[in-house]
């Protein structure tokens, strides 16, 4: 557990920075906007306790906020995302539950089961998110459509991200 | 005491997250304007919707002491507008005559009764008496005629109606000056005869009647109403339809005139006949 602190901390600082300072820039035309550094929960280990789980995902919501100055938006959505994985983990867990030492990531669990498990956390957030942003139920198809398309292609760079993980974390 | 605590133990995933989930949304309303304009707006709409829901609720509990204060309110409206005063004023108008300063007295008052669809007809006045009410005074209403006045009581009068058949009044057709005798017919509420005008009379159908002033009752010149139409009756006089000028189904407010010469005319004309 401790020895994987410095990774954590170390991709926590390189997805902050992948998101705040390239993909917030990016926004393909007007609709889609992919926020990978939930990427983070995604990948914590399963013996994770709840609490941290949430401290983590406050403080992860927050530090993107910082840099969007968009206080309370980002932190509000990954801390839901943090509070529905334990649930998402139960429901889609292996026949034989999860080995130890293991961590949920693709390499681990097969490619199904990462996209059941990342899409369901990816698109919880991103309906928390996009809803909090715009903060109104009238515009409710447009904002859900953006929901989606940003889903699809934060999963894409999640997935992506995870082949390269699997590279230099070769054990 | 330790059960709850193994409750909360139990919950303290959810408490956790509900306790952070509030203080980010809070982060959010306080941090950013568009949210907190957002959602200012929308608990101040809430609010609204809820004050207006729980004042109708307060509004119908309260029925009963709001019905009670109106009608307080509405007792004290009665008892100070004019008709609750039965009598404390007396509106006098002068009308200047030329040899005496005054012959007719005008005292405004109410009629509390009345009736048109018999064939003595009676009205009843708000003023008697105490006001200067006398019996055989003439009763007008906006200039045209209603009746005479037939018994006093301290505080009311009972007035013969025009629409009575003992009642007589001498009229003139107000263009020539032929004069006779006006008579309600007992029943058309708007229709009179007026009877003993002469046959080389000049009149036409429109021409108008008033009284002729030359009973003690009446001044000259109170409008009665006008012709509608004419027949000869009995060789040598007129029998005319005149239409009342009073319309006896609304009136309200009247003028009782009073003659202060009355006496006098009277007292000479028994002389008069007496000395016959």
């Amino acid at each position: 557990m401790i020895k994987l602190f410095p990774r954590y901390l170390g991709s926590f600082i390189l997805l902050v920075f992948v998101q705040v300072f390239i993909l917030n820039n990016i926004q393909f035309s007007g609709y889609i906007n992919p926020y990978i550094y939930v990427m983070f929960i995604l990948v914590l280990p399963f013996e994770t306790p709840n609490w941290l789980l949430l401290i983590f995902a406050f403080i992860l919501g927050l530090t993107v906020d910082l840099f969007s100055s968009t206080v309370g938006m980002h932190s509000s959505a990954t801390v839901f995302m943090a509070f529905l994985r334990p649930y998402v983990l139960k429901v889609i867990s292996p026949r034989d539950g999860y080995e130890s030492e293991t961590l949920p990531q693709l390499r681990y669990y097969g490619i199904s089961w990462f996209i059941r498990y990342s899409t369901i956390l990816i698109v919880a957030h991103h309906l928390i998110l996009f809803y909090i942003e715009v903060f109104r139920f009238s515009d409710f198809f447009a904002t859900f459509v953006r929901v989606i398309l940003s889903s699809i292609f934060t999963i894409i760079l999640v997935l992506i991200s995870q082949y390269f993980y699997r590279k230099d974390t070769k054990r | 005491m330790r059960s709850l605590l193994n409750f909360l133990v139990r919950i303290h995933f959810l408490l956790l997250f509900i306790l952070i989930e509030v203080f980010s949304i809070s982060l959010l309303i306080n941090n950013n304007n568009f949210h907190n304009a957002r959602f200012v707006n929308f608990t101040r709409q809430f609010a609204g919707k809820f004050y207006l829901k729980t004042t109708k609720l307060k509004q119908y509990l309260s029925l009963v002491d709001e019905n009670q204060r109106l009608v307080e309110e509405n007792t004290r409206l009665l008892n100070i507008i004019e008709s609750s005063y039965k009598s404390d004023e007396i509106f006098f108008r002068s009308v200047n005559d030329t040899i005496f300063n005054q012959r007719y007295r005008y005292t405004s008052a109410r009629i509390i009764n009345n009736s048109i669809n018999k064939k003595h007809n009676f009205l009843t006045l708000n003023k008697g008496s105490e006001q200067g009410l006398k019996s055989e005074m003439a009763v007008v209403s906006d200039g045209s005629i209603v009746g005479v006045v037939k018994g006093v009581s301290e505080n009311y009068a009972t007035v013969i109606s025009l629409l009575n058949l003992d009642m007589r009044i001498s009229s003139k057709i107000k263009k020539n000056g032929y004069f006779g005798s006006l008579n309600w017919n007992g029943e058309d509420y708007q229709t009179a005869t007026l009877y003993e005008i002469p046959l080389h009379a000049k009149i036409q159908v429109g021409d108008t009647i008033v009284t002729s002033g030359f009973s003690s009752i009446f001044p000259e010149g109170i409008l009665i109403g006008y012709i509608v139409g004419f027949e000869e009756k009995g060789g040598s006089f007129y029998e005319i339809e005149v239409r009342l000028s009073t319309d006896f189904k609304s009136l309200d407010n009247v003028n009782v005139i009073g003659n202060l010469l009355q006496n006098e005319v009277v007292e000479l004309e028994t002389q008069a006949l007496r000395n016959d």
